[in-house]
């Protein structure tokens, strides 16, 4: 492990708990629901990292990108901001507010801007603005050994830290934000002390992922994404959750529920039993996309603007329970975690293997729930062997 | 076994074996000795003479008790298997030579049988010299705690898969709130199991031999490949799990040949032999191998090494787009290429030509005939071809295009999930499947004379090979295999032989040095996550 922290030269492999809420109509509240969701699942990490990401919580700042970004030093403060000032407009920067507690200790310098790339330098580099800050991301990322941006999304932000998770919720004042979407993240890592970048959410642009498993077939996933320019550098399983679903869902362009369909691929006799069409696109996803296939036990969130979605590998090896009550729709490893959050729903499911569970903002059919929503053939009934 | 006592074996000393006594050896003026030794137990002995008819290689004859030619066994074991009292040992005839570091004895033996002859020795199967296999230096991994075992008797596992060229991305367009796929799949095949079957040509082996190692291939769901030898009429109900093969020959090749296949294969090098064409002798061009062929009996089928209308990769583009052209774009195109040095950048070239299919055969693959010279001394293993093939393509960012086969010296399951997970999208098996149609691995294939029935043209040989039974036992093979595959699948936690394919990571090297390992791209053990 470096001095800073950030050891890169091995592949963390953990257990976790995981806990999302999201309002359906945009109702915003603070982070304490969240926290006494996550606190419930304390025995499901170590100690060893945990994190947020909360949605529409900067709207006065909106259609800015809110980058936070972590220093060990003032060196590489210096640098990354360099890097900002050329890149971007940066329209606000300020410390991000914390409050000491004893079960986070030595934090590096946590900082937030409030960017937005110069129109002329955008249309000269032909880019999108969203791959525009994302380029400059994984560069403060990859090049500045003590700097890392942990959150650049747009009205949305993420906070993590070594400690338990409901300590870091204390650390960063979550009581004091508001936010339609919530998702946490307490982490068990096997074997690596915890490091503060690689604590979850892992986050690129305005997606965040929290994620439990480990990925069995990380080698190729890791290969396949590197075709497509991904560099795996953080070298942890969530890093590979996120680039594909951004491969999948953003530069493919498959709809949210198929890129589910991807990860948790169904089964060939599944496949053989849907009808025709249907058969058509899934047996070609599976020819495409089978590196992309995530094997082994798996159970995520990820949220982006609007949308927040729970899955969980093809044979479900680790668990994920949905509930709603009234416009809410709550997802966590356990019931008990839910109950935290809310604590008499009016549903309460276990996603079957690879159903994605999908809240949309201003739809108040949840995806995946039984009966409503669920995907006409895309959840699976796992095959006897 | 029967006793092999002293003075009962019947090679090159007369007078002194069990009715070996009756012709005295020809006794060269020069050294050179038998490689085996054929004994016999006179008193077990039921005199069925089953043994003499069973040789294929007429190296037994029968003067009031069965008389061995010592020159002429092969070590094929047949006449031991057929002995119904257990009256025969073949072994290995260990010459007491002085002993020398770098004369060995095969050295020796072929100096003096080159020293007689002055040609180029001819041999079958694959390379027998001691090369490192590196498929005994990579271990593969298993799940303990932190991810979960599977079990495959309990839970589903697929090893189904696809070969040939596959889309980089699957465009989706939304149809009454259903996603349907916008994108057009070319032809492809599916295979039950990643194992397909190698290219051995009728007439290199027997139709019978052919024949069970088609029905084999039906029955498990996997593909056979014809080799450079056309289609026999009574393979043609077999026709649509084959490659059909289009080799420097041309032999058999012609639009419905072409279009009767599940895929056509451009044969430009074989393992066993890279560089070198091919040679059927006359002695083995029967009427039914002559009219499958389209050649005259008794002629010698002579392939070029090269193909002549190929000599270079744009060549090769054209044949690959006139192949297409004669089937209508229906069936994926496979090139075949022996393993080189320089085997990665000449497949990213086979690929870029259009090729759907490239068939990497390394250098311990085997063959029905090549100069032994060849065959020991040519060519990469497969291990590091398929490595850096599949990294090559990755890098140019076109492993999509076109599936990888590896073949030559795929053992067992685990050769094949090593195969897999170094990159391959299946392995395809040739001696694997002779083996289990009875061959013991003589290496005498180029002479037509297998006593096994298999790689012979000789009707009373050949007729020893039932196909049916032969098609079970491959059969079994495949099944026993795929078993296998299931196995190790479920020990690394995963259900789709698609999270094993290229993943180098669930492979561990022990006692290769740090350039094999870079190329192989694999971690030596010890390492973890």
């Amino acid at each position: 492990m470096s001095d800073s922290g950030f050891d890169r030269d091995r592949r963390s492999v953990s257990g976790c708990g995981l806990s999302g809420m999201m309002s359906l109509t945009g109702e915003r509240v603070t982070g304490e629901a969240i926290r006494d969701s996550i606190a419930i699942l304390h025995e499901r990490s170590n100690g060893l990292g945990g994190g947020f990401a909360a949605y529409g919580m900067y709207p006065h700042r909106k259609d800015q990108f809110a980058l936070h970004i972590m220093y060990y030093g003032a060196e590489a403060q210096g640098q990354a901001e360099a890097v900002l000032g050329e890149a971007f407009d940066v329209l606000h920067d300020e410390r991000i507010p914390t409050r000491p507690n004893p079960g986070v200790v030595d934090p590096p310098d946590l900082m937030r801007y409030f960017v937005l790339p110069p129109a002329g330098k955008l249309e000269e580099s032909g880019m999108s603005a969203e791959d525009y800050v994302l380029a400059r991301v994984m560069r403060v990322n990859s090049e500045i050994p003590d700097a890392f941006v942990f959150s650049s999304g747009k009205n949305m932000g993420a906070f993590k830290a070594v400690g338990y998770a409901e300590d870091i919720a204390d650390f960063f004042r979550l009581e004091e934000y508001e936010a339609y979407i919530w998702i946490a993240h307490g982490r068990f890592p096997t074997n690596t002390p915890g490091w503060w970048a690689g604590a979850h959410p892992f986050t690129l642009l305005d997606w965040a992922v929290v994620h439990n498993g480990e990925i069995s077939s990380y080698g190729i996933n890791k290969r396949y994404l590197e075709m497509f320019g991904y560099q795996c550098t953080m070298r942890t399983d969530t890093e590979v959750m996120a680039y594909l679903l951004d491969l999948l869902i953003r530069r493919h362009g498959l709809p949210v529920e198929v890129a589910c369909d991807v990860l948790a691929a169904p089964f060939w006799e599944q496949i053989e039993r849907m009808p025709e069409e249907k058969q058509r696109l899934y047996t070609m996803l599976r020819q495409v996309y089978g590196s992309a296939l995530v094997n082994g036990p798996f159970a995520i969130i990820f949220a982006r603007d609007g949308e927040m979605v729970g899955v969980n590998d093809r044979i479900k090896l680790r668990p994920l329970v949905a509930a709603r009550k009234d416009k809410w729709l709550y997802i966590s490893s356990e019931e008990a975690g839910i109950r935290g959050m809310c604590p008499e729903p009016d549903l309460v499911w276990a996603p079957r293997a690879g159903q994605p569970v999908i809240g949309r903002l201003g739809s108040d059919v949840v995806v995946g729930e039984p009966g409503v929503g669920e995907t006409a053939g895309m959840g699976q009934e796992v095959p006897s062997g | 076994m029967g006793s092999s006592s002293p003075g009962r074996e019947g090679i090159g000393r007369p007078g002194e074996g069990a009715r070996a006594s009756a012709r005295p050896r020809r006794v060269p003026a020069y050294r050179r000795s038998a490689e085996f030794r054929w004994t016999h137990d006179a008193e077990r002995c039921a005199r069925c003479k089953r043994c003499v008819q069973q040789c294929g290689f007429k190296a037994l004859s029968w003067e009031d008790g069965p008389v061995v030619d010592p020159d002429k066994c092969v070590g094929c074991h047949r006449c031991e298997t057929f002995c119904p009292q257990e009256a025969i040992a073949v072994v290995p005839n260990v010459q007491h030579y002085r002993p020398h570091p770098l004369w060995g004895q095969a050295h020796r033996q072929n100096v003096y049988l080159q020293a007689e002859t002055g040609g180029v020795l001819l041999t079958g199967m694959g390379n027998d010299l001691p090369y490192p296999i590196l498929w005994d230096h990579l271990l593969l991994d298993a799940c303990q705690v932190t991810n979960p075992s599977i079990d495959p008797l309990r839970e589903p596992m697929e090893l189904r898969s696809y070969l040939g060229r596959i889309p980089d991305k699957v465009e989706v367009k939304m149809k009454d709130g259903r996603p349907e796929p916008a994108t057009e799949m070319g032809p492809v095949l599916q295979v039950e199991t990643p194992i397909i079957f190698a290219a051995m040509s009728y007439g290199s082996i027997s139709l019978n031999a052919q024949k069970a190692i088609a029905m084999a291939a039906a029955e498990c769901g996997t593909l056979w490949n014809t080799g450079e030898g056309g289609l026999h009429e009574e393979l043609k109900p077999y026709a649509d799990r084959a490659f059909v093969q289009c080799a420097s020959g041309r032999f058999g090749v012609h639009a419905d040949y072409l279009n009767a296949g599940a895929a056509i294969e451009i044969k430009i090098g074989q393992g066993a032999k890279p560089g070198i064409g091919g040679h059927l002798p006359g002695e083995k061009v029967s009427a039914a191998v002559s009219e499958t062929r389209m050649i005259p009996v008794g002629s010698d089928a002579l392939s070029p090494a090269p193909q002549h209308d190929i000599y270079s990769i744009e060549d090769l583009k054209q044949l690959i787009f006139a192949l297409k052209e004669a089937t209508n774009y229906e069936k994926p195109v496979s090139v075949k290429i022996a393993a080189v040095h320089n085997v990665a950048a000449i497949a990213s070239g086979i690929v870029r030509a259009g090729a759907d299919m490239v068939y990497l055969d390394g250098f311990r693959g085997g063959t029905g005939a090549a100069p032994t010279i060849i065959r020991d001394h040519l060519g990469i293993p497969i291990e590091i071809a398929i490595a850096v093939v599949d990294q090559q393509l990755r890098e140019e960012g076109i492993r999509n295009r076109a599936s990888i086969v590896a073949a030559g010296g795929i053992r067992s399951s685990a050769d094949a999930a090593k195969a897999i997970a170094l990159g391959a999208d299946a392995v395809a098996v040739g001696t694997a499947a002779l083996l289990a149609l009875g061959c013991t691995l003589c290496q005498k294939c180029y002479t037509g004379k297998c006593s096994w029935g298999i790689t012979t043209q000789d009707p009373r040989l050949t007729r020893r090979l039932d196909p049916y039974v032969g098609s079970k036992r491959v059969a079994n093979l495949v099944r026993g295999w795929s078993a296998e595959l299931e196995e190790i699948l479920g020990a690394m936690g995963v259900n789709a032989v698609e999270s094993l394919r290229g993943s180098r990571e669930r492979l561990r090297a022990v006692g290769l040095d740090k350039t094999t390992l870079e190329i192989l791209g694999v971690k030596p053990a010890g390492v973890g996550a």
